[in-house]
């Protein structure tokens, strides 16, 4: 592989802060390596701006190795880009062609503000996940770890669903905003687990409460939410949530 | 001074449970009654707070990320130790202490070491309870693989995302004592000083991100957790927030910081390509138990790896290492690259790499079972570099990766400031001078869920209650500092951007204190650590406002603490004039180029105290005494 250089045109949106109207700003990059990654480009910008005495782009970012679901920005109309399965910091440059034009926007959704040009607040998330994306166990009680054998399909399985990064992508891809995708991977990660079974019903029920408390949409099977998934999270979770669901209300005491 | 680490007499394998039985308890009713602030949010801090909050504890977390949830442990891969002996190969507590002393080259303290080998097993008991989805076998129980310089097979493992399955189990626990109402979350917050009142430490002071406001919040103890120092290297596989910040502001205010100079570079990791380049790729080590190291016989050979026969490859770890072959330890493997690239051996169009090579474990097992086992790890070598492993070789090079030092603590967890306890990568407790693979997860869970809770408390019940406030005079004295600091690095209004300087500190660190150390290198590096500090604080330009969400300012602190601290590294590395673990001294070694110690002087700790920006850190010795286990040369063969 060797590197080729780029010339593209980015059109990046620029918003001082949630009260801000916000504007998109087109700016002429030069000499892009096509190994680097979107963020080492967007680096590259800001290193730029930050010498002719402007203010760089703000944008989250942490790992840059597609775990810690931190990045995320609409590149040309998807979340974290074109390239399937990959977050935005492993994007690389090498996807694109010379003189391109990139529209860089943040993730909209009504329960995602903006904070500052591309970075959001998904704090709704975490809220999400108190609200039971957890099991209730303290340290110090518990049984050795092989005293309940898991299959190992279902390990896997659960494996699957728990590789969820929380990035907020699947939300930004939905025409509803709806997190029913990072919800059910969530839950189905814990319910096909034995030890998650005792809180399943009660479960279920307050996580999809708390995501229609925090203002995402409803789910209408657009199915936008698995193709834009960096970790390509199953839409049968979405499903497997709703067994839950409805199992929590007809068939159990949990409230 | 001498320090004492304070561990508890007795013999090795009852210490602990001695101390936990004369340490004071919290009476239940009153823990409500304690605030305690948490820093740092991954393994160690997210289990510390959550577990705090269990006992009945009031917990203010913090973390500079959006949410806990994304702490750096997230990017573990490999897995975490445990001595639970379920494959039945020869494991036990004793002999994952004892390997865990030998990996660390003879530079931790025992009874530490000993106290994290007995726990391990109750983390994984843990993390199966909180539904962590380890990988099983068959039969429906956990798997087990070996690891990174071990010959049992001892390490548990989530896929390649050991620590991200292992950080949302803690994330989660987090987020059930948020709902109790028992933690209070602060994200994007960054520690900016600890406040010390009648000499214990009672708050810190923050900056939030957000809106740029300072922030005191005050407590009855204070606990770092906020991880390693790698990236004063500026280029390391950590995040890119990782920063030395809060423990440095802590060793600022009389928090000792030992053995800084011990950092990890481990041996495979995606190679430098460009100056771009804002950080580097891990490729789990685990890879080594099935890849196998070469390069050409001969240097200078640029055909491809599948133009080079087999009889003019060198698999140069098997061929010097013949019973660990390549799954020496990191800083054994990481040296051996580097002087197989000196030789002109190296691969790719640096010359710095080497080959890591799946060929025959892909004819022995099938492409499936590879796949299965490193498929995502294959697929973000090619995200990244555009090769596919599966059909050529990866190539790897060494990349900072870890730090084993940090700040001082005793058995305990508490620095020598009382109330201010620091757990998980930022204390220097358990790795001496080289960390085994699977071992950091396994000691951040150690310290956070089974071992702090306890000490903590008896603290706590051992010292009177002073109920200070943010009003404190001592509140206003740090803010005021900070608030200094912020103000200055906005003022200086030159003409070098902040990455500029942590890219040129980098290199220098890279150069002169990587993997490979000698006293030249070490004084020059120094020298010119310096004067890049003088010009950062002339010529930096940080854009933006102190009210405002600012990453320019957030890095431009960052960078100025490393500036500083980069030569407490320094200093440190001259103090020691031995090689240990992965402090390599040219001036020591072995006529088989492995490190050689010097334990009649060096078998201690080096705990340096602040004395001023300018001026020389004063020097404070641990003594290291090892009773249990017989100091000897590492030896792989
Ligand atoms: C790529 C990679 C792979 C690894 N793989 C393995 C492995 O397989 N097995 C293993 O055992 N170890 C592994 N390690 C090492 C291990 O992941 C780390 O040592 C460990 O996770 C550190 O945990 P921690 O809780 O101490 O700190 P971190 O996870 O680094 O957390 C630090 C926390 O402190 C917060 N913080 C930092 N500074 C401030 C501040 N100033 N103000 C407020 N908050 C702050 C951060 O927000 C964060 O929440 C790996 C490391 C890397 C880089
Ligand atoms: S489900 Fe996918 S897109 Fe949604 S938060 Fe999780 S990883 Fe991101
Ligand atoms: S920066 Fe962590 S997933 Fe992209």
């Amino acid at each position: 592989m060797s590197a080729q250089h780029l010339h593209l045109t980015l059109k990046v949106w620029r918003q001082k802060g949630p009260r801000d109207k916000g504007h998109f700003d087109t700016l002429q990059v030069r000499d892009i390596s096509t190994d680097m990654s979107f963020l080492e480009m967007l680096d590259v910008v800001n290193e730029q701006l930050t010498l002719e005495g402007k203010e760089p782009i703000a944008f989250d970012h942490d790992c840059r190795e597609g775990i810690c679901g931190t990045c995320g920005a609409v590149v040309n109309g998807r979340p974290h880009g074109a390239l399937k399965g990959t977050t935005l910091c492993q994007l690389h440059m090498r996807h694109f062609q010379n003189d391109d034009v990139i529209a860089i926007e943040p993730f909209r959704a009504m329960a995602f503000k903006v904070i500052k040009d591309l970075a959001v607040d998904r704090s709704a998330f975490d809220q999400v996940i108190q609200a039971g994306g957890y099991i209730s166990v303290n340290a110090g009680g518990a049984q050795d770890a092989n005293a309940t054998p898991v299959p190992q399909d279902r390990a896997e399985l659960a494996m699957d669903a728990a590789q969820c990064i929380g990035c907020g992508a699947c939300v930004a891809a939905c025409p509803n905003a709806s997190a029913m995708l990072f919800v059910s991977a969530k839950l189905s990660q814990m319910a096909l687990l034995p030890q998650g079974r005792p809180e399943a019903a009660q479960r279920a029920l307050a996580m999809v409460r708390a995501m229609d408390r925090m203002g995402f949409g409803n789910c209408s099977n657009e199915t936008e939410c698995e193709a834009e998934c960096p970790k390509e999270i199953n839409i049968t979770n979405i499903a497997r949530l709703n067994r839950e669901f409805f199992k929590a209300g007809f068939g159990s005491r949990a409230k | 001074m001498l320090l004492d680490g304070k561990v508890p007499t007795g013999p090795l394998a009852e210490k602990w449970d001695r101390h936990r039985f004369d340490l004071k308890l919290v009476n239940p009713a009153n823990k409500r009654k304690f605030d305690i602030i948490v820093v740092g949010t991954g393994l160690a801090g997210g289990s510390a707070a959550a577990t705090l909050a269990e006992l009945g504890y009031n917990v203010k977390a913090f973390c500079f990320q959006d949410s806990p949830r994304r702490a750096h442990s997230i990017a573990a891969q490999g897995g975490i130790n445990a001595a639970k002996n379920y494959p039945n190969d020869g494991d036990s507590i004793w002999r994952l202490f004892y390997d865990t002393v030998k990996g660390g080259d003879f530079r931790a303290r025992e009874a530490n070491v000993y106290r994290l080998a007995q726990v391990s097993n109750h983390i994984i008991d843990h993390c199966v309870a909180q539904g962590i989805p380890f990988a099983r076998d068959y039969g429906g129980l956990l798997a087990n693989r070996s690891f990174g310089g071990a010959q049992v097979s001892r390490t548990f493992y989530a896929r390649g995302q050991t620590g991200q399955q292992l950080l949302l189990g803690a994330y989660g626990s987090l987020m059930r004592q948020v709902a109790a109402g028992k933690v209070r979350m602060f994200p994007r917050q960054e520690m900016l000083d600890v406040v010390i009142v009648d000499g214990h430490a009672k708050g810190i002071v923050t900056r939030n991100l957000i809106s740029g406001q300072l922030e005191r919040h005050a407590a009855d103890a204070v606990v770092l957790a906020t991880g390693g120092y790698g990236n004063v290297f500026f280029l390391s596989t950590n995040a890119m927030g990782s920063n030395v910040t809060a423990a440095f502001r802590a060793y600022r205010k009389g928090a000792l910081f030992a053995n800084p100079c011990f950092t990890q570079i481990h041996p495979t990791c995606i190679p430098v390509h460009g100056t771009y380049q804002s950080k580097l790729t891990l490729m789990s080590e685990s890879l080594r138990n099935d890849g196998r190291v070469w390069v050409p016989k001969s240097p200078g050979d640029k055909r491809k790896p599948s133009q080079i026969p087999e009889n003019e490859r060198d698999y140069y770890l098997e061929r010097k290492y013949p019973s660990f072959g390549n799954l020496v330890p990191r800083d054994v493997a990481s040296r051996n690259a580097k002087a197989q690239c000196d030789k002109g051996k190296g691969v790719g169009e640096t010359g710095l790499a080497v080959y890591l090579d799946f060929a025959d474990a892909i004819a022995r097992d099938g492409q499936d079972v590879i796949a299965r086992k490193y498929g995502n790890l294959f697929q973000m070598y090619e995200k990244i570099t555009g090769d596919d492993p599966y059909s050529t070789p990866m190539m790897i090079y060494p990349a900072v990766h870890y730090t084993m030092g940090g700040l001082w603590v005793d058995y305990n967890l508490m620095s020598n400031i009382p109330g201010l306890f620091v757990i998980g990568e930022a204390n220097f407790s358990d790795h001496g001078a080289n960390r085994l693979g699977a071992s950091a997860l396994m000691q951040g869970l150690a310290d956070g869920y089974f071992v702090l809770p306890y000490t903590i408390g008896g603290y706590l019940s051992g010292t009177s209650k002073a109920d200070v406030t943010t009003s404190h005079p001592a509140f206003e004295t740090s803010e005021q500092e900070v608030r200094a600091m912020v103000d200055k690095l906005l003022g200086i209004g030159g003409k070098r951007t902040v990455d500029d300087f942590h890219r040129r500190l980098g290199l220098i660190m890279w150069e002169y204190c990587g993997m490979s150390r000698n006293n030249a290198g070490l004084e020059k590096a120094q020298a010119m650590i310096q004067e890049l500090r003088s010009q950062f604080w002339q010529d930096v330009t940080v854009p933006g406002s102190a009210g405002d969400f600012n990453q320019s300012l957030e890095r431009a602190g960052r960078v100025a603490d490393f500036l500083e601290f980069a030569e407490l590294m320094i200093i440190d590395a001259l103090a020691r004039q031995e090689s240990c673990g992965g402090h390599f001294n040219e001036g020591y070694q072995t006529p088989e180029n492995e490190a050689l110690r010097n334990d009649e002087a060096y078998c201690h700790v080096a705990a340096w105290e602040y004395r001023g920006s300018d001026a020389a850190p004063t020097f404070h010795k641990e003594p290291l005494t090892f009773e249990n286990v017989h100091l000897s040369q590492r030896s792989y063969k």
